[in-house]
């Protein structure tokens, strides 16, 4: 215990010599909350690669005197330590910018802090649709489940496929992407054949997948945490035919994320996800961010959406710097982050909607198919600019 | 508990040790003097102090149950989180009040220990672990789907919780939180500490050491494990409030093995079945993990395995079994 806390004045000291040697030159200094131990760890992996990557590839443009200062704060897939190291960031370390966070508990569990700190939290992943409402200091570079379904469901109607069935696992993201695919589908003219929920942890597919089967849908919705879960699911839909049977099968990219493509083979051919981003996306920033990005990790990783999110939340803190040259409160960043926006992201064009703090961008419809023996992602329809359209749906109070 | 001695002299000696027990010793401050004197040193660490010291409660009901009535449990984390859910529940549905929140939650612990114990205690061993185990795993699994109430695996949000005695508000730098999980501790202890030096806490012991021996003298062993059992759920559930109260905010890890789990280590780093346990164990894994966590964000949780291993092969019997040792001392008792 003594050496713990001996190291902790230590570094306390060394934090204080950090801070009075900033004020010279101007150090921004930046909390970066993610779940880097825990269930999420994987997550965590894929999302901070991409922002360490801009980073590196950027530090260089920053304005002369400019000293980029980053902390990092594991959550360890976990609000409460999440809310403790925010709060510990903002009091010890006196970051101007929270960023990062994969999960949607531990940005729901940090959000109300920003406000009474007035410092602005740029969230990188956790989709939770509501927590932008929580606090007016949060702004999202990533997506919501709801900007995803929606889109798909409207565009599944539109192809003349009349009934479907919903197949999610059973916790508040399946939830959510099952009342948004229904939403749409919906509003679009479709109908609900019907709907299962698996439990989260280490579902047995088979039985769900047949009970889709029996019902005989014009088309499958189904959804996984992204990761190792989408295999398991796609291997079931092969074994039983579902696809034989007549069955279309839908889902968001966390179906096939990019890294999980090599894993899923050939079963994945033939499926159809609605997604933000996808390394195969033919645009001359996805160009420049996946050249950047092989240069760096030399082939030992894959990026996919949440690298992606990732960068383009630190391409926007870099715009704030540039423009503020790195002289800034929270209220100023804040009001810089609303109106962003950019053409320039491996997604495509993105902007802030002012209104919600949430991300406004393209959905791409993608197909996955079979080329050179490689399961790869061909985008062949996309929605422009979608807001969340959950916040159109639920009005605040 | 070996047979006293012959001699005479000897087992005056015992019993005067046994007629004393119960009284303070200077030691015994050493806690409080170092958790006040904290409060003023490590000004940017009160938020990490409160929930030090709600986890201490919660070690605390667990030592309890493992270390002096010898049941055996790995889902603690029900109680805590029954009562994180109770007082979360209350404060985001419009009963702000922190105090009666603790009691509210107090008695919904209770009551799901004493549900849970009249099952549970029925088996012992493997079976009872395995049993403590089931009823986590369903309360889990009831606030993961009960998203209407709890709010799933979102966590509960909206929890609004007015200052304490209407003046000290919760603030962003956990001063309020860390004075106020001390004192509630300093509380939970004072009852803890009286439970087991009264007969009640000493037939414990003796249903832990020989429950057949226990029943053929006369004690009510089954109505007094379901006793303890509830008393500790409810401990359990004060600790689990006192976290909601403090983070504004319940998630279902609250109820997970994980929780249980790690408390469990942490008690047995401190030394089980010795009442200040607790009070060295979690501390000694809080502060570990948080500085680790900070000086190696990625990695920190193999540093931590070190320090397992290490604990482990060195200090058996925890911190407390290393200082008993040393001094020629007694096992727990």
């Amino acid at each position: 215990m003594f050496s713990a806390k001996i190291s902790g004045i230590l570094l306390g000291a060394a934090a204080m010599l950090g801070f009075t040697a900033g004020a010279c030159a101007q150090t921004v200094k930046i909390g970066i909350i993610s779940s880097y131990s825990g269930f999420l760890s994987q997550a965590a992996d894929e999302m901070e690669k991409g922002i360490n990557l801009h980073i590196k590839e950027y530090e260089k443009t920053l304005p002369a005197g400019v000293k980029l200062e980053v902390v990092r704060r594991d959550d360890g897939s976990n609000p409460e330590t999440g809310k403790r190291v925010a709060q510990e960031l903002i009091t010890r370390d006196r970051v101007q910018l929270l960023f990062g966070i994969v999960s949607s508990p531990v940005a729901a569990a940090v959000a109300p802090l920003t406000a009474e700190a007035k410092v602005p939290l740029v969230i990188t992943n956790a989709a939770g649709a509501g927590i932008t409402r929580i606090s007016p200091y949060v702004v999202r570079t990533s997506f919501t489940l709801w900007q995803e379904a929606v889109p798909l469901g409207q565009w599944a109607a539109k192809q003349g496929w009349k009934t479907a069935f919903t197949a999610v696992s059973d916790f508040l993201p399946g939830h959510d992407a099952e009342g948004a695919f229904t939403k749409g589908y919906t509003d679009g003219g479709g109908k609900i054949a019907g709907a299962v929920r698996f439990p989260p942890a280490n579902p047995d597919f088979a039985p769900f997948v047949q009970r889709i089967k029996d019902a005989k849908p014009d088309v499958a919705f189904l959804w996984v945490p992204a990761g190792a879960q989408a295999t398991g699911m796609l291997k079931a839909a092969r074994d039983l035919g579902l696809r034989e049977a007549g069955t279309k099968i839908v889902s968001t990219q966390d179906l096939a994320p990019d890294e999980e493509l090599p894993n899923i083979g050939d079963i994945g051919a033939g499926l159809i996800t609605a997604g933000t981003y996808s390394t195969y996306g033919e645009r001359p920033a996805n160009k420049a961010f996946l050249a950047a990005w092989e240069k760096e990790y030399q082939g030992k990783a894959i990026p996919d959406f949440l690298s992606a999110h990732g960068w383009d939340g630190m391409t926007m803190v870099f715009d704030m710097i540039r423009a503020t040259n790195g002289k800034f409160t929270g209220d100023e960043a804040l009001k810089f982050f609303t109106t962003w926006k950019t053409d320039n992201s491996p997604r495509g064009s993105i902007a802030i909607d002012p209104a919600t703090r949430d991300i406004v961008q393209d959905i791409y419809i993608r197909r996955h198919e079979m080329k050179d023996g490689k399961l790869v992602t061909v985008e062949f329809d996309s929605i422009k600019q979608v807001k969340d359209p959950w916040k159109e749906l639920n009005p605040p109070k | 508990m070996t047979a006293p001695a012959a001699d005479a002299p000897d087992r005056k000696a015992d019993i005067d040790a046994f007629a004393r027990r119960h009284k303070f010793r200077w030691t015994e401050a050493l806690p409080w003097a170092a958790a006040i004197a904290c409060y003023f040193t490590f000004e940017n660490y009160h938020a990490l102090g409160a929930q030090i010291f709600a986890t201490i409660l919660f070690a605390l009901s667990l030592d309890l149950l493992i270390g002096y009535a010898g049941i055996i449990t790995l889902g603690h984390a029900a109680f805590f989180g029954v009562g994180a859910y109770a007082a979360g529940i209350m404060a985001a549905n419009g009963f702000h009040e922190p105090l009666s929140g603790l009691v509210i939650a107090a008695l919904a612990a209770g009551i799901a220990g004493f549900a849970s114990g009249a099952i549970v205690l029925r088996t012992s061993g493997l079976t009872l672990l395995m049993q403590t185990l089931v009823v986590a795993a369903l309360l889990q699994e009831l606030a993961n789907k009960w998203t209407s109430v709890t709010g799933g695996s979102d966590g509960l949000l909206g929890m609004k919780i007015d200052p304490v005695f209407g003046v000290f508000r919760f603030d962003l730098f956990g001063n309020t939180a860390y004075i106020y999980c001390l004192a509630v501790l300093f509380l939970g202890w004072l009852a803890a500490r009286n439970l087991i030096c009264s007969p009640f806490g000493r037939s414990l012991t003796g249903i832990r050491e020989n429950a057949a021996r226990m029943r053929a003298i006369g004690a009510p062993v089954e109505r007094r494990k379901i006793i303890i059992y509830t008393i500790s759920a409810a401990l359990a559930g004060v600790s689990g409030a006192l976290i909601a109260q403090t983070t504004a905010l319940v998630g279902l890890g609250a109820l997970s093995l994980g929780r249980s789990g790690e408390l469990l280590i942490m008690l047995i780093i401190g030394g089980i079945g010795r009442l200040y346990g607790a009070f060295i164990g979690v501390p000694l894994y809080m502060i570990a993990q948080d500085r680790f966590a900070a000086v190696d964000p990625v990695f920190w949780y193999f540093w931590i395995g070190l320090f397992m291993i290490f604990d482990g092969v060195f200090a058996r019997g925890g911190a407390l079994g290393v200082i008993a040792r040393r001094r020629g001392g007694s096992p727990p008792q």
